[in-house]
């Protein structure tokens, strides 16, 4: 006698499968994709509508805010305060000559096959600052000079975040190189250093920075708020690049430092083209990381009274002539960092993918 | 006749070459090089305080303040000393960190657990949820919160009333305040005692089932004990208890607790950027236990909750645990962010409003940052402690 016919299975692909798999594979699953599903519905309504629908982008002045949405000709009508801050406006072509530099000197990083995005890469750590360091401020070739107290929005945010890594990289790798020092006394100093730096918020670095480093340099050596930020800032940040650095440095194999002692070479030859160029090869997403989450710290600098892109939009919603536009301006400010927060992490990702060649576990 | 071997010897080298007197060299030159900078940094510090007649000393924190505060947790008020709002700082700085730590970790856990969820729809909220918030500046959540969504609530007239107990409005949360009557005690009393008896019976079951396999389900028992032994002390001793609701006098709620904007918007925002990072932990922490470690539990035939309380828990925290103690760290290094919305923490308070008063920064911005190292460097000795506790053990 013949076996009953099994039943044939269950669909394994297309829409309805996907969903029963992956949205109502139980009554709790079943349950809890409802519920979900409804919230977002009903949240993602009337925010569409709100950042679009009902929203007001064109006009000329805050009576032109008519619609019950967002007031988004205010981020138009102030879009050259927020990204120039008091930049005046016939020298803005310097700032701008540097977004493009920038551009072309990073964006290829992102490109896999960009012929020769190393050597724009190297560029962009080692020549543009120098040239940064001339164009910005003037002074110059001929060029009116721009007080620092002028710059502010976007393009001191950059500013800081841009400095603050080129600065504090190799301080971090000479603090990292010590605390793997074998003699004690050196890496008893960077040890110590590292920690207190990496111990204390950095609202109080900065502060101390605004207050206390007029009180610590001799008579006559005076620096402008912005450079007093930046010095704080690249001290902070390089305890933390120390011990990204640190990280690389540990995971190198025994065998590369044994080797290259069998061959004779001398500490620093050891390091400088054993040793380093592959740790650093290895913790570039850790460092691009700490980039990230500098860059997202620079906002605090408007506490000791600088204008970045936060602080330019702060004044202006505190500016009597524009009356509830903090959550526009907030959003405009957020959407900014986030899609270059967003995208440089995507990088890293990306990166650490393709570093990781398999050696690890 | 000549000993050869003293031939091969090598030539002793010449000093300079000796690594041992080299690193003896730098390490003289790295002390002297840090003891003339700590020596000039105190030399132009003390030359430039004297110069614009600034006081040197810690005399300070016995003077009288003079100013208020919007909230403290010990009882202050203008007339006591620069030392008082010292305490105060500190206070509130330990209270937001220890309310946004609780919250954040509750959060992290469920959004962490909820991007592995089989459900779809869930995993992608989660995922949507942590990398839009931790793109965004914490300084900025913590503006949108203050200055966009707290400041637009209504005035204390028009409060949001939710039954007549817990009020909402621009000044802040107004909350019951419970009031413990005489006979309270009794109910402290059944707490400690349900404590100790689930520690016994703790320490019992696990002898039983040493000695004879025999589980207990303690988990169950001891929830039961450590509920109804409290309930049952409240209900002897009278219901020893009032609540003191908020009401509203003149322009603003009095009685109850209250819970000011500020401390209310830097507590969203610390717990909500903070709970984005710990889903990444512990989303990291429950994918590092491999797949065979689960497999390998049900083979033995344990239950699921067994498996996931005695083989994958206990693994997970070993990766979990370290990331989430330094993110802890942050958060508390993030509370001093209070500063921008006027919140008074210890930086506000102390390098902000003392700082500016009695303008001893040195002293000042000395004794904030020995408090941020102090916990700081405590956390991190609790951390190694642990870690090497819970390390896998190599023979």
């Amino acid at each position: 006698m013949a076996e009953p016919m099994m039943k044939p299975p269950k669909i394994a692909i297309g829409p309805v499968a996907w969903m029963r798999q992956n949205l109502f594979s139980s009554w709790y699953n079943s349950l809890l994709t409802i519920v979900v599903g409804y919230l977002v519905i009903t949240s993602v309504g009337p925010l569409f509508s709100w950042v679009f629908l009902d929203a007001s982008f064109l006009g000329a002045g805050p009576e032109d805010c008519t619609g019950t949405g967002a007031c988004w000709l205010f981020i138009n009508e102030r879009l050259n305060f927020f990204i120039y801050g008091f930049y005046p406006g016939e020298l803005q072509w310097r700032v701008d000559l540097m977004f493009l530099l920038l551009a072309v000197c990073f964006v290829p990083q992102f490109i896999e096959r960009f012929p020769g995005r190393k050597w724009f890469g190297l560029f962009g750590l080692t020549g543009l600052p120098v040239v940064g360091y001339f164009l910005i401020p003037g002074g110059t070739f001929g060029m009116e000079i721009v007080q620092s107290t002028k710059w502010g929005g976007l393009m001191l945010t950059l500013i800081l975040a841009y400095i603050g890594i080129i600065a504090s990289l190799p301080i971090g790798i000479v603090l990292a190189l010590g605390r793997r020092s074998e003699m004690p006394i050196i890496r008893g100093i960077c040890v110590v250093f590292i920690e207190v730096w990496r111990a204390v918020p950095l609202i109080t670095v900065l502060f101390m920075a605004s207050v206390m480093l007029p009180l610590f340099l001799p008579d006559g050596m005076n620096f402008e708020k912005l450079s007093r930020a930046l010095i704080g800032i690249t001290l902070w940040q390089s305890a933390y690049m120390a011990e990204v650095i640190r990280g690389g440095l540990q995971a190198i194999p025994r065998g590369q430092y044994e080797a290259a002692d069998a061959l004779g070479l001398g500490y620093w030859k050891k390091t400088g083209l054993i040793i380093l160029p592959q740790a650093l090869k290895m913790v570039i997403p850790g460092i691009v990381n700490t980039f990230i989450s500098l860059f997202k710290d620079t906002t605090l600098v408007l506490i000791i009274g600088l204008f970045d892109i936060l602080g330019t939009v702060q004044s202006t919603i505190t500016d009597p002539a524009w009356q509830n536009v903090a959550i526009e301006g907030y959003v405009f400010v957020a959407f900014c960092f986030w899609i270059f927060c967003f995208g440089i992490s995507r990088y890293s990702q990306n990166l650490e993918r393709k570093l990781d060649t398999g050696h690890k576990t | 006749m000549k000993n050869e071997a003293s031939d091969l010897k090598p030539a002793s080298p010449k000093p300079w070459y000796d690594p041992r007197v080299r690193s003896v060299f730098f390490q003289i030159i790295a002390i002297a090089l840090v003891f003339w900078g700590g020596w000039s940094l105190v030399d132009n510090t003390l030359s430039n305080m004297e110069s614009r007649g600034i006081s040197t000393g810690f005399g300070f924190l016995n003077e009288t303040a003079g100013f208020g505060i919007i909230m403290s947790m010990v009882p202050y008020d203008a007339t006591m000393t620069y030392g008082r709002t010292f305490l105060v700082g500190l206070a509130n700085t330990l209270l937001v960190s220890a309310m946004g730590i609780v919250t954040a970790t509750i959060l992290g856990f469920i959004i962490g657990v909820a991007r592995l969820s089989s459900n779809w729809l869930v995993a992608k909220l989660a995922l949507t949820y942590v990398e839009i918030i931790r793109n965004i500046p914490l300084l900025l959540q913590i503006f949108f919160w203050y200055f966009a969504v707290l400041a637009s609530l209504p005035s204390p007239r028009q409060s949001v009333d939710l039954g007549g107990t817990v009020f909402l409005n621009n000044r802040g949360l107004y909350l019951p305040e419970p009031l413990t009557q005489d006979g309270f005690g009794l109910v402290w009393g059944a707490v400690f005692a349900a404590i100790a008896l689930v520690i016994g019976l703790r320490a019992w079951a696990r002898k039983r089932q040493l000695a004879t396999g025999q589980l207990f389900p303690m988990f169950r028992v001891g929830l039961a004990i450590l509920l109804i032994l409290p309930v049952l002390g409240y209900v002897f001793a009278g219901a020893p208890l009032e609540w003191e609701l908020p009401s509203l006098q003149g322009f603003n709620f009095g009685g109850g607790i209250s819970i000011i904007p500020e401390l209310a918007a830097l507590w969203i925002a610390l717990s909500l950027y903070t709970a984005s990072f710990i889903a990444e932990i512990v989303r990291s922490g429950i994918v590092s236990v491999s797949k065979g470690q689960t497999e390998a539990a049900k083979a033995l035939g344990l239950p699921n909750g067994l498996t996931l309380r005695l083989v994958v828990i206990p693994q997970a925290m070993r990766v979990i645990i370290p990331p989430l103690t330094s993110q802890y760290l942050n958060l508390a290094k993030n509370s001093s962010l209070a500063t921008a919305i006027g919140y008074p923490d210890l930086v506000a308070v102390f390098m902000g409003t003392t700082l500016n008063q009695t303008g001893q920064a040195v002293e000042v911005v000395a004794i904030t940052m020995a408090v941020y190292l102090t916990i700081s460097l405590s956390i991190s000795l609790l951390m190694n402690i642990y870690n090497r506790a819970v390390a896998i053990k190599e023979r």
